[in-house]
């Protein structure tokens, strides 16, 4: 979907951003009503194929397990749209974009994108998809943040809210690890600045170590230790070198090689700042609570319990905050050892807890 | 000591548990209700359904708090003991703790945040001081397991048992005033309010009371 200059996207860098475009995918049927539209808002380095084969990787949707038919957001019965996020890179406007002014690609003169400008562009799409008011949102961990935030600046446009694995406010550990990934990626010499698209070269070193790193946190030990413990790659003893001795090193090798091959670098650099930058509360004078006054959007908060980047206590927050705002609010923690990837993977009781919320919701909103 | 009680007509209305139906009766309609320990959410569902009240619930297992996502009804997996400090004071007209208090670990805590939640507190909880057990821990020196109270000693999430007569003394002691008292039987019947205090003790299964700050 395309926005000329005369529909810019306003952004909280203070910038008119236009003209830009945001890349969508939509499955099943908008009824007559309008009132089945559903939004999946996808997290960090996910994009808008959440229920397709991506046409990069050629791999199959990121969320085919929560998103399709008979599914827990069933396509047979809603109207799914999902978009790829501002300042992203599989076809919405982003660092990797052209410049209108110079001709050449933005790279680090694109203005500095919040999840609130994320949440903005989307608005502008369903916007134009002639919807008025989403039945539900949802969203694991950066989606998880869009989910809060779209309750929050669109309260009347959100029926329902299932936001997973995520926080109000990213964490300083969170800002920290993001920090070091950024910093791999800008020591890397051919990031050339920034202007590596320009100059003809990839840092893809810089990408792979900061994909490494980030991976490490979205598992958890138990996992780390079941899947791979200290067993070696290929042989039966230590090479005594700097080799990939260890399955675990060889397995985030590859990690970050495939991640070069679909993610681009600056992207990274302002994807991960939106989520450093995000915290709910701040514009609501500190109070979680405050923000959330009024609203009557139903709330569903998953969490899991070995995921420490987006550990159960910042649901809770959550939660407690939506107490505070009398919302109408379910919380489930999901027993799991997988860590925060939790929210991407088979896990029968996040299933069980978004099936029923979802269709009492539905059942409450007069969905067939 | 005379209470005032408003019985109800568990005749007409089937299939629900009489110490619900009798909770139910002491809900005012379209009120705002919490139900800590609400399990599988069947009174709150009841209340919805019956009384048109905004209910929500606070269940510490993951499958009760399942079922009641599929009823529809907001409700948090938590814990009595842990997460009633995080609501605001007067959130709720009416804060429930339906069989649950003899399973949590400070049950005086437990009462004090119900009052403060809550303009009402409605506490139920299987008596003690019923004859039956009596006579289990009396006559035949053994913890008592009964159809009421199936758990063994060493399995027993019911750590904290009460009499009627404890319960009452408890109220006192953090300022609850009672504004209806009702024991039930074993035959899950409400017993006659003239009954004087000591029989309720000996001869109701459960005690159900309507409690307010003073």
């Amino acid at each position: 979907m395309r926005f000329g200059a005369d529909a810019p996207l306003l952004m909280d860098a203070g910038v008119a951003l236009g003209p830009w475009q945001i890349a969508y995918q939509t499955y099943g049927t908008l009824n007559a009503d309008r009132s089945n539209a559903v939004l999946i808002c996808h997290a960090l380095t996910g994009d808008q194929h959440v229920a397709n084969a991506n046409p990069v990787t050629g791999k199959p949707g990121w969320w085919t397990t929560m998103v399709g038919p008979g599914r827990p957001v069933d396509t047979d019965r809603f109207f799914v749209i999902c978009a790829n996020v501002i300042g992203g890179c599989m076809g919405t406007t982003g660092p990797a974009s052209i410049d209108p002014a110079t001709g050449e690609p933005y790279a680090l003169d694109f203005p500095v994108v919040t999840i609130r400008d994320m949440v903005r562009a989307q608005a502008a799409l369903i916007d134009r998809l002639g919807i008025e008011s989403l039945f539900c949102v949802v969203g694991g961990s950066m989606g998880g943040m869009q989910v809060l935030q779209w309750a929050v600046s669109y309260p009347e446009r959100v029926f329902s809210a299932l936001p997973i694995a995520t926080a109000a406010r990213h964490s300083a550990q969170n800002i920290a690890f993001h920090e070091v990934g950024r910093q791999a990626v800008m020591a890397d010499p051919d990031w050339r600045g920034g202007r590596y698209l320009t100059e003809g070269t990839r840092p893809s070193k810089g990408l792979a170590v900061a994909r490494m790193g980030a991976h490490i946190t979205y598992l958890s030990e138990m996992a780390l230790h079941r899947k791979f413990g200290r067993n070696f790659q290929d042989r039966s003893a230590p090479t005594f070198s700097f080799d990939a001795d260890f399955q675990i090193e060889s397995y985030l090798r590859y990690q970050g090689i495939a991640f070069v091959e679909r993610f681009d670098a600056n992207s990274y650099l302002y994807v991960t700042r939106a989520m450093d930058y995000f915290d709910l509360a701040a514009e609501h004078g500190g109070s979680l609570a405050r923000a959330f006054k009024g609203t009557a959007t139903r709330f569903c908060v998953i969490s899991f319990t070995s995921d420490w980047l987006f550990p159960t206590s910042d649901s809770r927050a959550i939660v407690h905050a939506l107490n505070a705002a009398a919302a109408s609010v379910a919380f489930v923690e999901v027993e799991s050892d997988k860590g925060h990837d939790a929210f991407l993977l088979d896990e029968p009781e996040m299933f069980a807890a978004a099936r029923g919320f979802i269709d009492a919701a539905a059942r409450i909103r007069g969905i067939a | 000591m005379s209470l005032p009680v408003a019985l109800p007509s568990p005749e007409t209305e089937p299939g629900h548990r009489l110490d619900f139906l009798l909770v139910a009766d002491m809900v005012e309609p379209g009120s705002r209700v919490l139900d800590v320990g609400c399990g599988d959410g069947s009174l709150l569902a009841l209340l919805r359904d019956s009384k048109g009240v905004d209910g929500r619930g606070i269940e510490i297992s993951r499958e009760g708090v399942n079922a009641c996502l599929a009823k529809g009804l907001p409700v948090i997996q938590g814990d009595a003991d842990t997460d009633l400090a995080d609501y605001p004071d007067d959130a709720f007209d009416y804060v429930i703790l339906s069989q649950t208090i003899q399973a949590t670990r400070r049950p005086k805590a437990v009462l004090e945040h119900l009052l403060r939640i809550g303009r009402r507190a409605i506490v139920s909880f299987p008596n003690f001081g019923h004859w039956r057990v009596r006579c289990e821990l009396g006559f035949r020196g053994r913890m008592p397991v009964t159809e009421n109270l199936p758990y063994s000693w060493y399995d027993t999430p019911n750590i904290h048992f009460c009499t009627i007569r404890d319960f009452v003394e408890m109220c006192g002691e953090v300022g609850a005033q009672m504004d209806k008292a009702v024991a039930l039987n074993a035959g899950g019947k409400p017993m006659r309010v003239s009954l004087p205090w000591w029989v309720w003790n000996l001869l109701g299964e459960q005690g159900v009371f309507l409690l307010k700050r003073r």
